[in-house]
Order: C-alpha cells, then structure tokens, then sequence
C-alpha cells in the first residue's frame, strides 16, 4: 500500500519525531511504499544538519537521512515554515543573501511547498499525521 | 468506511481521547499512543466512565510506549490489544483512513 506521513513535531520535544520514525521504518519493512513524508511547522526542525545530540542518545535528523538513502525516501520541509525557523537550502541561502555556508537542510531532506503535502494525499491510499 | 483513531495524550492532561470517543463511529479502532496509553490502565479515575459507553469500538495500545512507561501488560483493561510498531502499519492499513487526535 502506498503511505505518506505528515510530521508536525520537532525532534526531542515530547515523542512524535520519534513514534513517526518508528513508524515509517516498519511499514518499509513490511515491504509498503512511502510516498512522502511531510515536516510541517516545529517539525522541520527534523531536518537541520547542525543538530548534534550527545553520543549516547538517538539521532533523530540522521536516522531520518539514513531511511531515505536505504529506501529513496522523498523528504519533504516545508519552505515557509522553514524560512522562518532558520532551515535553508543553498538557494534560499543565496536568495537571502545569508552567506557562503549557512545551507542547513539535511541529506536527503528537501525544501519544498505545500503542495507536496497536497499532492501525498492524493496520492497516497493512507495519510497518517504526527505531531503534538 | 472504518476509521483508525490514534490518541497521543493522557487523559488526565488532556481531552483528546473524550473527543475522540464522542466521534468514533461502529466498526473503528482507537489506538492508544505516547501517553495516550495511560488511558488504558485498569483501576483509574478515567477508566470507568470512558471506556464502559464504548463497546462497539476496539482499542490497541502501542506495546513499545508501554514499556517505555514501565507498565506492566497485567494493569491494562480487559480486552485491550497490545500491538507493535508493525501492528500500528496493519491497523492503517486495515482501516479507510486514520484520525489523529493531537
């Protein structure tokens, strides 16, 4: 079955990050296809390199770039909601005149518009959301 | 069409699962998730009222966020599902369409 996910929670907030994570990883493995998976709001915080979480604790940002190069996962950050929350890519970079460097997106994440969330749930049999 | 309702707050901090039973329709499921799964313990101050007017709907509770909780399998109520991250993916894709109670 085709699912795509909608994330509207950053990462170490309370759990959504990680139950959406946990989630996707299982349905791959159950051999489904994943669309998209959309990081709305708070949760396009799911996709900046610059996070660097102490050894001894997950990495949600990684774990997500790991999934999408295992499986071609299409990750999604929401432009708008990243524009204001620090997430750029190097066009926006250089769109925003911020500097040589500053691109923050993850691998394997993209920077994209609503309507990619739209078009996921038209094209997916299944949407599930998490957020808080 | 059947419905998969996920529920992620505790009842005693939030009114998700309230709202979510008032619109739950014959045939759906209710999952309980993250601290969603309180609400499945036996013997609470909400375990009575919410879950008696609700026969016609069955509930699941995710087994890992249990265990993350350190709650023991023997307190949920009867007839209470424990499923995996594996049995949340079936339940999705056994049901139409999943409603997320945030």
């Amino acid at each position: 079955m085709k699912l795509s996910i909608l994330i509207n929670e950053g990462p170490y907030t309370h759990q959504a990050a990680d139950t959406a994570y946990q989630f996707t990883k299982a349905a791959l493995d159950k051999g489904h296809e994943v669309f998209r998976v959309f990081f709305y709001n708070d949760g396009v915080y799911n996709g900046s390199r610059l996070t660097v979480p102490p050894q001894d604790d997950r990495n949600i940002q990684k774990n997500w770039s790991e999934l999408a190069a295992k499986h071609k996962l299409d990750l999604v950050v929401c432009i708008a909601a990243a524009q204001r929350r620090g997430i750029l890519d190097e066009g926006e970079v250089k769109r925003h005149g911020k500097g040589e460097g500053a691109a923050n997106v993850a691998p394997g994440f993209r920077i994209s518009g609503l309507g990619q969330l739209i078009e996921m749930g038209i094209q997916s049999d299944r949407l599930v959301i998490f957020g808080d | 069409m059947s419905m998969l309702h996920t529920v992620n707050k505790s009842p005693f901090e939030s009114n998700g699962l309230r709202s979510c039973l008032a619109h739950a329709s014959k045939g759906d499921t209710v999952l309980l998730i993250e601290d969603g799964v309180y609400a499945a313990l036996k013997g609470t101050a909400v375990s009575g009222d919410l879950w008696r007017c609700r026969i016609d709907v069955k509930f699941c509770v995710l087994g890992a966020d249990l265990a993350a909780r350190g709650l023991d399998k023997g307190r949920l109520i009867d007839g209470i599902r424990v499923v995996d991250y594996g049995g949340f993916v079936d339940l999705v894709t056994e049901h139409g369409r999943t409603q997320a109670w945030l």
